[in-house]
């Protein structure tokens, strides 16, 4: 992948009176990546979009695209084209109108027009759709539609505003996979709004994480899930057991720390670590425990029993209190060995990585 | 034994049913809309039997004679006086919506995309002529327009005319005016109505796909806002051809129209079936013109895309 930067965001706040929708905000996104801007709603990802796309102004700060300044430059001379999260279909065109809606202003002759929007539809995979009335569509062709008429473009930054929220689930997977394959394809910057983890974790080549305002990490998928910089991003990506351990130890990157369950572990001192006294909070994902049985053995291993059970298909959720810690923890267990059958009140033996436990920073 | 059960049981079906149809939501759905059913049959289909009525009728001094005949229609429809009046009446009307329409739309543009939280009180403000009657606010124009009126005392004073102008009143302009000035609010309403309903959404994506400000109103604002256009073009074009309150006060003698000849047939010419003949033509017509203005906009906003 190319490492030029096509995006560059510093410093940009947006303020609606005393409200900081967005708070100096600094990001810089390489030119054909998938970048995902993740968080809660009002988290001000959505803010930023409008930004980049030009829909509204910083209040203080800067963005460049490819290397242009854009302050002061309108949504329509922007290099960047939107899916919006509504799709926004003009509803007097049909499908071949509206894929050509902005071909119009470029005064290409008929044939060049007319051979760009028949490719487009294409890439969505809605050959012979273009007669249909804007109306006569279902969520996922109007989905399609949006997305083929910003591609049409040829945009160097195509931004998407939660443009699978409104698909049923079945429908979201699929286009997520398109999504992804049709980005490669094209080899467009895409930089997509969402607040759904599993969605960017799917996706994206990075993700940014946000809240109130503020962007709290930035990193690939892997990272931000196995790696999360505090607590809110750990709980918003997902379920995590969080531990309190006592620091006994610090040298470079690292800190040596000593927890009730789990003895004495040497971990990575995450990014915004402070110390806070001698303790420090370790988090550890659910599924990184795994259920010994009967007579198996590992090399870490943690004892506590079985207080509740919950049911997924798949996979079963136990809940399993540790003498010691202050809270019981979640473990997440694929149901193939009889996870859903172990009983409440059953004693137990985990396993555990001690990689997987990672010091938070607050 | 089934054949004989079922012939039986089939009587009983039949009453159960009847019985239902009496408390079915049908039913029961006329009877609520019965009363506005009747009052409009009487006050609305009735007079209109009657008119139509007496449009094949004669009149025979003081009586009526009702022998079908279509003498009125001959009448109405070739004497030059009637086809010239219904001429200009609709001359009138096609002039008086279009330029309230056209005068109509910016306030309303207005309004709905830059009302912000006031759009209520320009709303409010835009209903506060209809405060007063119809009569007064045509009275107010004559002040206007006058010899002596504030026009031509304000162009005096500025030194642009010598001597008061008697163009301004007792003509077909003056008509045009009062007219466009008093049907003002029944177009901007419609239009706004039809602008509010336009996705702000869709103007941001017109905008993200290159449209200017003049480009995307063009391409997204006006043809969507066409349903308002055309129901403002007929809230308007359809009362004015029949308007005689206006023609009377303001049009002198050239500003007479085919209202005001009706009224003096059913008046001091006393013959009901002419009038009632040149009240249905007119009528014919209107929708004619109405169904014609329909179809050449919508046609416009076809070709437009």
């Amino acid at each position: 992948m190319p490492e030029r930067t096509m995006i560059e965001i510093a410093g940009v706040t947006r303020s609606y009176g005393a409200f900081k929708a967005l708070d100096d905000a600094s990001l810089s996104i390489r030119e054909g990546e998938f970048f995902s801007l993740l968080g809660p709603s009002g988290c001000g990802k959505t803010t930023l979009l409008r930004l980049i796309a030009g829909f509204d102004s910083p209040t203080s700060g800067s963005i460049a695209i490819d290397g242009q300044p854009m302050n002061g430059i309108p949504a329509n001379r922007r290099p960047t084209n939107m899916v919006f999260q509504s799709y926004a279909i003009f509803p007097h065109l049909n499908v071949e109108q509206n894929v050509g809606y902005g071909l119009k202003r470029l005064r290409l002759d008929a044939s060049e027009e007319r051979r760009r929007v028949v490719e487009a539809l294409a890439q969505v995979s809605l050959s012979g759709l273009g007669k249909r009335g804007a109306t006569e569509l279902s969520g996922g062709q109007r989905q399609r539609v949006a997305l083929a008429r910003a591609l049409v473009m040829r945009p160097k930054v195509l931004l998407l505003d939660e443009p699978l929220s409104a698909l049923d689930k079945k429908l979201r997977e699929q286009m997520q996979v398109e999504l992804r394959r049709l980005q490669q394809a094209v080899g467009i910057t895409f930089i997509l709004v969402t607040h759904d983890q599993y969605e960017a974790l799917a996706m994206s080549d990075r993700i940014a994480v946000m809240f109130g305002g503020r962007i709290a990490q930035v990193a690939a998928p892997k990272e931000i899930y196995q790696r999360p910089v505090n607590r809110q991003v750990a709980d918003f990506l997902g379920g995590m057991n969080f531990v309190q351990a006592e620091i006994v130890g610090e040298e470079a990157g690292q800190i040596v720390v000593d927890t009730k369950a789990f003895g004495r572990v040497r971990t990575d001192k995450p990014k915004l670590f402070q110390r806070n006294g001698g303790s420090a909070t370790l988090g550890i994902r659910p599924e990184r425990l795994r259920v010994l049985w009967d007579e198996a053995r590992a090399k870490f291993e943690v004892a506590g029993t079985v207080v509740d059970r919950h049911y997924f298909g798949e996979i079963t959720h136990l809940i399993v209190e540790i003498p010691g810690l202050e809270k019981p923890l979640s473990v997440t267990e694929t149901n193939d060995f009889g996870a859903d059958d172990i009983p409440v009140g059953t004693p137990i033996r985990l396993a555990y990585d001690p990689d997987a436990l990672v010091a938070m920073g607050e | 034994m089934t054949a004989a059960a079922e012939g039986q049981a089939t009587p009983r079906i039949r009453r159960a049913v009847q019985k239902s149809l009496l408390q079915s939501e049908q039913a029961q759905g006329w009877a609520l809309i019965s009363p506005t059913f009747l009052f409009a049959l009487v006050l609305l289909v009735a007079p209109i039997l009657v008119v139509i009525a007496h449009s094949f009728w004669t009149q025979d001094y003081l009586t009526i004679d009702r022998t079908f005949t279509l003498e009125q229609y001959r009448i109405a429809l070739t004497e030059p006086i009637y086809r010239d009046l219904l001429l200009r009446s609709l001359y009138v009307s096609l002039l008086v919506s279009v330029f309230t329409v056209v005068l109509a739309y910016p306030i309303a543009y207005f309004i709905s995309f830059h009302g912000g939280r006031r759009k209520g009180l320009w709303l409010f403000l835009i209903t506060i002529p209809f405060w007063t009657s119809y009569l007064l606010r045509v009275m107010s124009w004559k002040v206007i327009l006058g010899y002596n009126g504030v026009l031509n005392s304000g162009l005096m004073g500025l030194g642009v005319i010598d001597e008061p102008s008697t163009a301004l009143l007792y003509n077909t302009t003056a008509v045009v005016i009062t007219l466009t000035h008093a049907w003002a609010a029944f177009a901007i309403l419609p239009i706004y109505v039809s602008l509010e309903k336009v996705d702000r959404t869709l103007i941001e994506a017109a905008t993200d796909l290159g449209d200017g400000p003049l480009r995307r109103f063009l391409r997204i604002t006006l043809p969507l806002s066409v349903p308002g256009i055309v129901s403002a073009l007929l809230i308007v074009m359809i009362p004015t051809v029949g308007d005689f309150v206006t023609p009377r006060l303001v049009g002198g003698k050239d500003g007479v129209m085919i209202a005001n000849a009706i009224q003096a047939q059913f008046g001091k010419a006393s013959n009901w079936p002419l009038g009632a003949a040149l009240s249905v033509t007119t009528m014919a017509v209107v929708t004619a013109m109405a169904a014609a203005s329909v179809f050449i906009i919508r046609g416009a906003a076809r070709l437009a895309r």
